[in-house]
């Protein structure tokens, strides 16, 4: 692209709102996280005190504990189960492949609530009070198809014959699998993990109706708070995680850009 | 054939299908150890099939693959003692050169010190000294050609088989690699079976040629045999340019068969023919002879359409009488005939040869087993007869 034209001051005006629309509310929580007021109003001074109080805030710790744990374990499973769905879509044909593979984009297009009401539904007719378990088995279902989606992506452009070399030099099932057909959807599964733990960390409206008691997560516990003020600790807690998340994209999009170098055979 | 010591991959009566076409057709083929054995056809007609059946990727439908005399039809593509170079190469990209290499060394267990040594000694085979760490997306096409036959040479297989290993090269370097090849293979002793539908590799390359043709395999030869003694239109129409001409046996003196053209008359020299026979002959351009004034014994007329240069020789294009076009190739020196000037076509007798259609050796099959069952049916009769 040689032919670099001069860019109008309207788009340039127009890209900085776009920016600001985007960015200025994380800025807003960044920035009230450091004031020494207990009101998200006004700032009066700078100050860390929230990012040592947060600590000692149980119900707070505790919320986001249990956010990290069925963050983590749902992205785990969901990567897991995805890939596993992904790859044997991809190789094997068999009977109604076509409507098993269109069901799998159903919880992502029906609307939240009525997926949430729905497992709200069968875990009681099951007769299981809902807790930890429940609310991972949740997040692992609505996060799910998104893993097989990308995944599938992935080997849509897959050279099957790359996997018959790895057979023919003496690798079986499982060898190639692990060194050979892994490896090179690993940037799918990647992105389809990322994705899976972004849709656990905010989900509110499955967490709502799937989550127990003792297994209050981190979205719902401010979502409770928010009726008494949300304070400031709660800014610091999020700022925290904003840049676990930015250090996160970062790494694995670095990782991913190493892989798909590999790529251009 | 007889020896079957000799004998390392034997396809018997083997058969493949697809969604009910058939794409190899009873195919028997015998492949000797150590030699070059190339399988030679057009897209589709079946000879990739044919490969990734001894390769294991793919199941015969029925008929029977032996390696080494054992029939390998439970085997599968890691327990069997042949390795695949790929059209495409099938690096694993995620690898540099040298864990490409070792991969199958790898998966056998072989001591790390054993597989470093191995490694460095195929690298020096393949000439790929310098490049241990590169990425195959860090190398050329013919580089990761190289990759991919050191790879699948590290196991030491017994037969290496390679499916249209040069086709993505351009012209200059698949010369070059196919002499490479050929060394190789002579080096090592391995025997390779490779496919391709070059015809002019397959002569290069091969000691002995299988030319197959929409899923049977129509000759089997030294390039010699399928060159210069075609059995089928299609071997003399693939193998080398060739002029096909419909003729019917005249008169026959002796082994001289004097036979009539749609272009006129002509003699060649084949035992065994009867009169009246309708016969292909085949010609190559090289054998193929001009001249202005009559031949003896020759009376096809042509006119010269056009002179095409391709370097030591000119193919100088014939229009015969019933619109046939020949193809002669002639030398700079030969005399010169000017486009538009009418000529007289003939060549030695004893260059002609005579091909048959698939369709005549088919209804020569069926004329045999319908004699051998009229032969049958005629002894049970009479001994039914002279019970009663």
């Amino acid at each position: 692209m040689s032919s670099k034209k001069r860019q109008s001051p309207f788009a340039v005006v127009y890209a900085c709102l776009v920016y600001i629309f985007l960015y200025l509310p994380i800025a807003v929580v960044i920035a009230f996280s450091f004031n020494t007021s207990k009101m998200n109003i006004v700032f009066e001074g700078f100050t860390f005190d929230w990012y040592v109080s947060m600590w000692s805030n149980t119900l707070l710790m505790d919320a986001f504990k249990n956010t990290i744990i069925v963050a983590l374990t749902s992205t785990l499973l969901s990567t897991i189960l995805g890939t596993l769905c992904a790859v044997g879509l991809n190789r094997f044909e068999f009977k109604l492949k076509g409507l098993i593979s269109a069901s799998l984009y159903i919880p992502i297009v029906i609307p939240e609530l009525v997926f949430a009401i729905a497992m709200l539904i069968l875990f009681s007719s099951l007769g299981i009070t809902m807790n930890i378990a429940t609310l991972i088995i949740s997040h692992v279902t609505f996060s799910m198809p998104f893993v097989v989606i990308t995944v599938r992506s992935r080997i849509a452009g897959f050279d099957r014959s790359i996997e018959e070399a790895a057979r023919d030099l003496g690798a079986n099932e499982f060898r190639t699998f692990f060194r050979v057909t892994l490896p090179m959807i690993m940037p799918g599964v990647l992105s389809g993990a990322m994705l899976a733990l972004t849709l656990s960390l905010d989900d509110v409206v499955v967490s709502f109706f799937t989550a127990g008691v003792d297994s209050q997560i981190l979205p719902l516990r401010i979502l409770s708070m928010v009726k008494k003020g949300i304070s400031p600790d709660v800014n610091a807690l999020s700022t925290l995680l904003i840049i676990g998340s930015v250090l996160l994209l970062t790494g694995t999009t670095l990782i991913q850009r190493k892989l798909e170098r590999d790529d251009a055979v | 054939m007889s020896n079957n010591k000799d004998v390392i991959v034997r396809l018997i009566d083997v058969e493949k299908e697809f969604d009910g076409v058939k794409v190899v057709k009873k195919l028997n083929l015998e492949v000797r150890e150590g030699e070059f054995l190339t399988l030679l056809g057009p897209s589709g007609c079946g000879k990739t099939t044919t490969l990734r059946m001894i390769a294991g990727f793919s199941h015969a439908t029925s008929g029977e693959i032996e390696l080494e005399g054992k029939n390998v039809a439970d085997l599968k593509p890691n327990e069997r003692d042949v390795n695949t170079v790929f059209q495409n190469y099938a690096l694993f990209p995620h690898m540099n050169v040298e864990d490409n290499i070792a991969f199958g060394l790898v998966e056998k267990r072989v001591p790390k010190a054993e597989i470093k040594e191995r490694v460095a000694e195929m690298i020096k085979l393949v000439q790929l000294e310098g490049m241990e760490k590169r990425k195959p997306a860090q190398m050329s096409g013919g580089q990761k050609q190289r990759v991919a036959i050191a790879r699948a040479l590290i196991n030491r297989p017994k037969v290496l088989l390679l499916d249209e290993p040069l086709g993505a090269l351009d012209l200059k370097l698949r010369k070059q690699m196919q002499l490479e090849l050929k060394h190789l293979q002579q080096k090592l002793g391995i025997t390779f079976i490779y496919v391709t539908h070059d015809q002019e590799e397959a002569l290069t390359m091969s000691d002995r040629i299988a030319v197959m043709n929409d899923g049977v395999m129509e000759q089997i030869g030294t390039p010699d045999e399928v060159y210069n003694h075609p059995k089928t239109k299609f071997v003399a129409s693939f193998v080398g340019e060739s002029n096909i001409l419909e003729s019917y046996v005249e008169a026959v003196r002796g082994d001289l068969l004097r036979i009539s053209l749609e272009a006129g008359k002509a003699v060649l020299h084949a035992p065994g023919f009867k009169k009246e026979e309708m016969i292909y002959i085949c010609v190559r351009p090289e054998n193929l002879q001009l001249s202005q004034t009559p031949i003896e014994h020759f009376s096809i007329r042509g006119r010269i359409i056009e002179h095409i240069f391709a370097g030591s020789v000119i193919k100088t294009v014939v229009e015969l009488i019933n619109g046939q076009r020949l193809r002669v190739a002639r030398h700079p020196g030969e005399e010169e005939l000017e486009v538009g000037t009418y000529v007289y076509v003939f060549w030695n007798p004893k260059k002609a040869i005579i091909v048959h259609t698939v369709e005549e050796q088919i209804y020569n099959i069926i004329e045999q087993n319908s004699n051998r069952m009229y032969k049958e049916f005629v002894e049970k009769y009479s001994a039914t007869t002279e019970e009663v």
